[in-house]
């Protein structure tokens, strides 16, 4: 028998002894296994130790993520689903000086906001857009989402994701990366301590360059979503770096050479 | 200073005297004209108009400038505005200050602006100019009434609005300081425990040991659905507006509204100097509906018109208002030009003027 999912945080094991400062609460429901908590840390330690912590704004989309946005001490922006580049456009506009970023999942970047993160990273808006891909729907219980990679199987792709069928993946952070208004695209992963620690650094380097006015910046972060993928939680990490991390590559895409 | 004006330009200028600082849209006839005025005449003034891809992302980038506390709009025409409407709920209920300019084709988009196509529990102010001079009043009432309720507030117009020029001056109203905007993200409170957040679900944000001693400061979706519920019944009591002529002892009374009304003001006057029982009744707010004003002015009636180019939309608000006191009528229809942008041929003043005879005929009305 598995063990169970979606269950509460005591039936979780505590990994380190302290919240980020720019934490609220511990609280949340979010799944044990679930990579979204860590990559938001990781989110939340960058913006402090790039000193932003009085100069920040967030846009937050529609996902299990959303869970964060009443708990994350920095103000934010709640969008609907798939507008957050454009809010956080709106918010940049007005507040010039301010660092901006979104928080999104796949299905909200990937699906039904597409166009809105292409056009504002071909406008060059020096906006960040933080996108935490798990490949999956995972809010509404596990459905394929446009980041679904082939094989994989999901609530409505129960024989596994086929591209007869299904149609491909897109890689979004590929896609960003060659139009001209993006300066910094990465793709990392919270499947690992040294994916944690590198992709943490690509967060720091597209904060930066947004603050040094180049344009506009991406860091996809791959994680996991046992709950969403139906393999025991443990396998999270594991699953993540065999599946998703095969087809949506880690790595810096974009402006690593400038620096 | 008054000056010969295009109604975009009029209207765009009239925004940017009332404090609006930013606004998006997405080019679509007979809307275009205020896009570009406002590209021309924002960046001056030191405000921003994106070009925005897609009506989507020209309502998204306006709802990130609202949360910053800019006074920013957006606007199109019907059918542009039908794709932003899941955002229309979506910030009424996050309570933020919209302003929104519908340049319709026709009048064909009253349920549109009172009923809205988005879903949920939410209203606009609607206000609809009869002529320029009203409009440029009205676009300032619409920043200033928007900041006051933060609630979105949408001037009604039409190609006639848009592109008529007219001799017009573009005054500031001073309504008084607007309201301080202590719910605005400026990004300043990070780290201190009292961030903001703007959401439509209203929620304060989540500390250890909040305040319903489950990790939440804010006071739960019912609650705050409620509240903007409540809020938007205060808007009804206090905010409908509207034009009544001639109603005391009229037998027949006319209701219109927007540029059309003018039309039908004028014949409804060229009737009384001759001596006609015939009144006029305007909403100037389409929503709140000016109920109690309405019911009113036809209280004495044998029948009521109303002339509207559409279908007939807004002849069901007049039949909420006249509660069975009096036959209601619709004497309009669809109407439109050739390319269905523009005016067609039912807005004549001597087809109007037939239109009213024939209804003053059928009331037994003695000249």
């Amino acid at each position: 028998m598995t063990e169970p999912v979606g269950g509460r945080l005591s039936d979780a094991r505590l990994v380190a002894p302290d919240k980020p400062d720019l934490l609220l609460t511990t609280e949340h429901n979010l799944c044990p296994g679930c990579g979204e908590p860590l990559a938001i840390r990781i989110l939340l330690e960058a913006i402090a130790e790039l000193g932003q912590v009085t100069n920040t704004v967030g846009v937050a989309g529609i996902g299990c993520y959303t869970a964060f946005s009443a708990s994350l001490d920095v103000d934010l922006v709640q969008a609907l689903h798939g507008r957050a580049p454009s809010v956080a456009t709106g918010v940049k506009r007005m507040l010039p000086d301010r660092l901006v970023f979104t928080l999104q999942g796949d299905g909200d970047m990937v699906n039904e906001g597409l166009q809105e993160v292409l056009h504002t990273a071909a406008r060059g808006e020096r906006v960040t857009c933080i996108l935490l891909n798990n490949g999956v729907f995972g809010e509404t219980g596990g459905h394929m989402t446009a980041a679904t990679v082939l094989g994989q199987r999901t609530k409505n792709t129960l024989e596994g994701r086929n591209s007869e069928y299904h149609g491909f993946p897109i890689r979004v952070a590929d896609l960003i990366a060659q139009l001209d208004g993006a300066v910094y695209v990465a793709r990392g992963s919270v499947h690992a301590a040294g994916a944690v620690a590198r992709t943490k650094k690509m967060i720091l380097r597209a904060f930066e360059s947004q603050l040094a006015g180049a344009g506009f910046s991406l860091v996809e972060i791959l994680t996991m979503c046992p709950t969403g993928w139906f393999i025991p939680t443990v396998e999270g990490p594991e699953y993540l770096d065999g599946t998703l991390g095969q087809v949506h590559t880690m790595g810096e895409l974009k402006g690593r050479a400038e620096r | 200073m008054t000056e010969l004006m295009e109604g975009s330009e009029a209207m765009a200028s009239a925004a940017i005297s009332a404090g609006c600082r930013f606004f998006a849209g997405y080019p679509m006839t007979p809307f275009t004209e205020l896009l570009e005025h406002f590209a021309k005449r924002l960046p001056p003034a030191g405000g921003v108009c994106v070009n925005a891809e897609s009506e989507l992302e020209a309502v998204g980038m306006a709802w990130g400038a609202l949360a910053t506390g800019a006074r920013a709009a957006t606007g199109s025409t019907g059918q542009g505005l039908s794709l932003m409407q899941e955002s229309f709920s979506e910030i009424t209920l996050a309570e933020l200050p919209l302003v929104i300019f519908n340049m319709a084709r026709g009048q064909g988009d009253y349920f549109q602006s009172t009923r809205g196509g988005g879903h949920g529990d939410y209203r606009h102010v609607v206000l609809a100019p009869i002529d320029l001079a009203e409009a440029v009043e009205l676009v300032q009432l619409a920043f200033h009434l928007a900041d006051v309720w933060r609630n979105p507030v949408l001037i009604h117009g039409d190609y006639l609005l848009a592109h008529l020029a007219e001799s017009v001056s573009v005054e500031p109203i001073d309504f008084g300081p607007p309201p301080a905007k202590g719910w605005a993200v400026d990004g300043e409170l990070g780290g201190t425990g009292l961030s903001r957040l703007v959401s439509p679900l209203g929620l304060g944000k989540h500390r250890t040991g909040g305040s319903d001693g489950g990790g939440s400061d804010g006071p739960g979706i019912e609650a705050h659905l409620q509240a903007v519920a409540a809020k938007l019944e205060r808007i009804t009591m206090a905010e409908a507006r509207c034009e009544t002529r001639y109603c005391d002892d009229a037998s027949v009374v006319i209701a219109a509204f927007g540029v059309p009304a003018k039309f039908v003001r004028y014949v409804v006057e060229q009737l009384r100097a001759e001596g006609q029982s015939v009144g006029f009744v305007r909403p100037i707010t389409l929503w709140p509906f000016p109920t109690e004003a309405v019911a009113a002015a036809c209280a004495g009636a044998r029948t009521v018109a109303v002339f509207e180019i559409n279908a007939g939309q807004m002849i069901d608000d007049v039949r909420l208002a006249v509660l069975g006191q009096a036959p209601v009528v619709g004497i309009g229809g669809i109407s439109t030009d050739h390319s269905g942008f523009g005016v067609g041929a039912l807005l004549d003043v001597e087809l109007i003027r037939s239109r009213i005879e024939a209804v003053l005929s059928a009331a037994e009305v003695p000249a």
